[in-house]
């Protein structure tokens, strides 16, 4: 008897400690991605026509904080402050954004496809953009405001669909990504035919800004990103437990007391907002939305309290790398980042769900 | 803790589930739903946790009205144990089991938590799955996995939407064992929707045989599994034995021509 309580207790310790080593590895995923942007923010600022070393960087950018201090090569603040790091700054925000917000779309729609892309988010900024562009009609005054604020108002208006289809169809998951790619052809189609009929530098623009930059960025811009991620993302890391509790179907989540309906519509528009504000700002960035959270998931498994920080920061660091590459790939040509994403990212992620023994999903 | 169903309906759009179905549930008792496909057994289920809402009637706990209740309040004391649950994306059994703990924190599960987890797994003998994906182990393991998270909960009730369907005999066996032991143990009540007549003749204090959303018979086992009810309920000529003191069904033949109520 005693020995078999002493089993018990054994093997009710071996759990337990199996359950804290597996936090502590996503704990030590997240710091590792952590660390690994900030390396990466550094090495991607010290390269370009004017060549500064990784420690020469991180000197120029606490000279603003800690003047006297250290000590800082001529021209270093002009290029770092106002050139590069504005670019870089771009790419995290927008690799943490586009992560997070693809993470949380799959969570409640309980779709591996689920995405900015999917969910009609960036055909809605490409017609706004193309509108501004070619057309000239939208909302917002000068030109580059213009440009922003009609990406933005479009690119949620596939969502305020699927929200109201959700809120007063009860539209499932399932009707939901089918409504989000009804309208990314919508959207398409009327993009398409703007650029049908639209002369040759016009077309030139909106084609480019459809790529996707970090270069369009100003400082001005990382105040609305900024505050916007600010915002949102906690509020989606507070909803991340009852994420997970919803991924076991609608009943069972509801009979933890999860109000089903609520929280996907919340989440949903939290989750949009962050998506449209970098698209706006940025293009279309593809790949990072869909293919980050998927990558963190096979790394630490499905727990959303983990994978929504993990899969941005991942996401930040991706970004920023593909943003290397797309400057000094062809250098001194600059490739629109997207471009690289979708053409690095992709054999990265048909890598990783070969080489998976087990099925993911 | 006492369950009362008064009068309660359901249906969708036109077609009616449930009409007029009244029960009432005692501590520490096990109340079987049989009846054949579609008499809305597990519709019933479904309606005293409010995943579905009746139409008419009303649902008391301990003289509390469920429609007044949030649904967190519910499912502090309400736990739901549904046919089978697939996670759409990768997570431990221990990950699972902890969602049982949802309607009694927020945000962050504690150390207490974490030995609530260890304690129902302990107590079902599946702490060697702790860190396995649940969309990856077997059929009975997964059924003990949600009766885990259900316990997880601390429900006065348990709900339990066939819980034995998919599984082999000895599956069947030990799942109905580990429900009867934790009714016992933790003076607990459970109702469950099931197809098999003699398991619930073997686990159940109690039956209720529901035909087309009405119920057609209840009491104990031997007064609900008659071969007149079965003939009537389920359309099957069927011999009622007794085995160690309770009724077992031994299904016949379907009956050709039963009035035009051929299902």
């Amino acid at each position: 008897m005693i020995e078999e309580n002493a089993d018990a207790a054994a093997k009710r310790q071996e759990a337990l400690d199996e359950y804290e080593s597996f936090i502590g590895r996503k704990i030590f995923f997240i710091s590792f991605f952590i660390l690994l942007t900030v390396l990466l923010c550094g090495i991607s600022i010290s390269l370009g026509p004017l060549k500064f070393s990784i420690l020469e960087v991180y000197a120029t950018i606490f000279d603003r904080f800690f003047p006297n201090f250290f000590s800082v090569p001529d021209l270093a603040p002009i290029v770092v402050w106002n050139v590069r790091l504005t670019r870089v700054v771009m790419g995290v925000l927008a690799g943490i954004g586009l992560a997070v917000a693809g993470a949380s779309m799959q969570g409640i729609l309980r779709n591996p496809l689920a995405s900015p892309f999917t969910l009609g988010i960036s055909a809605g900024a490409g017609l706004g953009a193309a509108l501004a562009i070619i057309a000239g009609v939208g909302i917002g005054g000068s030109s580059g405001l213009l440009l922003v604020a009609n990406a933005f108002i479009f690119s949620l208006i596939p969502s305020f669909v699927i929200v109201g289809l959700a809120r007063f169809k009860r539209a499932t998951p399932e009707t939901m990504i089918l409504a989000g790619i009804a309208m990314t052809y919508i959207f398409s189609a009327v993009s398409s035919l703007l650029h049908y009929f639209s002369d040759a530098d016009a077309l030139k623009d909106v084609v480019v800004w459809l790529m996707g930059d970090l270069g369009k960025a100003t400082w001005g811009d990382f105040y609305t990103v900024g505050i916007v991620l600010a915002i949102c993302i906690p509020l989606l890391i507070w909803k991340s437990w009852d994420l997970n509790v919803m991924g076991g179907g609608d009943e069972a989540a509801k009979s933890l007391g999860i109000n089903v309906e609520q929280t996907r519509i919340f989440i949903m528009i939290v989750a949009s907002l962050i998506a449209a504000v970098i698209v706006c700002f940025t293009g279309m960035i593809g790949f990072i939305g869909l293919v980050a959270p998927h990558i963190t998931r096979i790394c630490i498994g499905g727990d959303n309290r983990f994978v929504i920080p993990a899969s941005g920061l991942f996401g930040a660091a991706f970004l920023v790398a593909a943003d290397i590459i797309a400057r000094e790939a062809m250098s001194p040509l600059i490739i629109p980042v997207g471009i690289v994403t979708s053409c690095v990212g992709g054999p990265l992620f048909l890598y990783l769900i070969a080489r998976k023994k087990k099925d993911y999903w | 803790m006492k369950l009362k169903v008064m009068d309660v309906e359901f249906g969708y759009a036109s077609t009616p589930i449930l009409r007029g179905v009244n029960l009432e549930l005692a501590r520490s008792e096990v109340l079987s739903i049989v009846g054949p496909n579609g008499a809305g057994k597990s519709t019933l289920i479904r309606c005293i946790n409010r995943i579905l809402n009746p139409q008419k009637g009303c649902i008391q706990l301990d003289g509390s009205d469920i429609f007044q209740m949030t649904r967190m309040q519910i499912a502090r004391q309400l736990g739901y144990i549904p046919q089978s649950d697939h996670q759409s994306f990768p997570a431990t059994v221990f990950d699972v089991v902890l969602m049982g703990r949802r309607p009694h924190i927020g945000w962050r599960s504690g150390r207490r938590d974490k030995e609530k987890v260890l304690d129902v797994l302990q107590m079902l003998n599946i702490e060697q799955l702790a860190m396995r994906d649940v969309n990856e182990i077997s059929g009975g393991q997964r059924q003990k996995v949600l009766i885990a998270r259900a316990l997880a909960q601390e429900p006065d009730v348990l709900l339990l939407d066939e819980p034995t369907s998919n599984l082999d005999i000895r599956h069947q066996l030990e799942v109905m064992d580990a429900i009867r032991t934790l009714v016992a143990e933790k003076n607990i009540s459970a109702i469950m929707a099931i197809h098999d007549l003699n398991l619930g003749s073997r686990y159940s204090d109690r039956m209720i045989m529901l035909k087309k959303g009405v119920i057609a018979a209840a009491g104990s086992p031997f007064s609900v599994l008659t071969e007149d009810n079965i003939k009537q309920v389920y359309g099957v000529d069927a011999a009622v034995k007794e085995e160690d003191g309770l009724p077992y069904v031994v299904p016949k033949s379907p009956i050709k021509h039963n009035g035009g109520k051929q299902l």
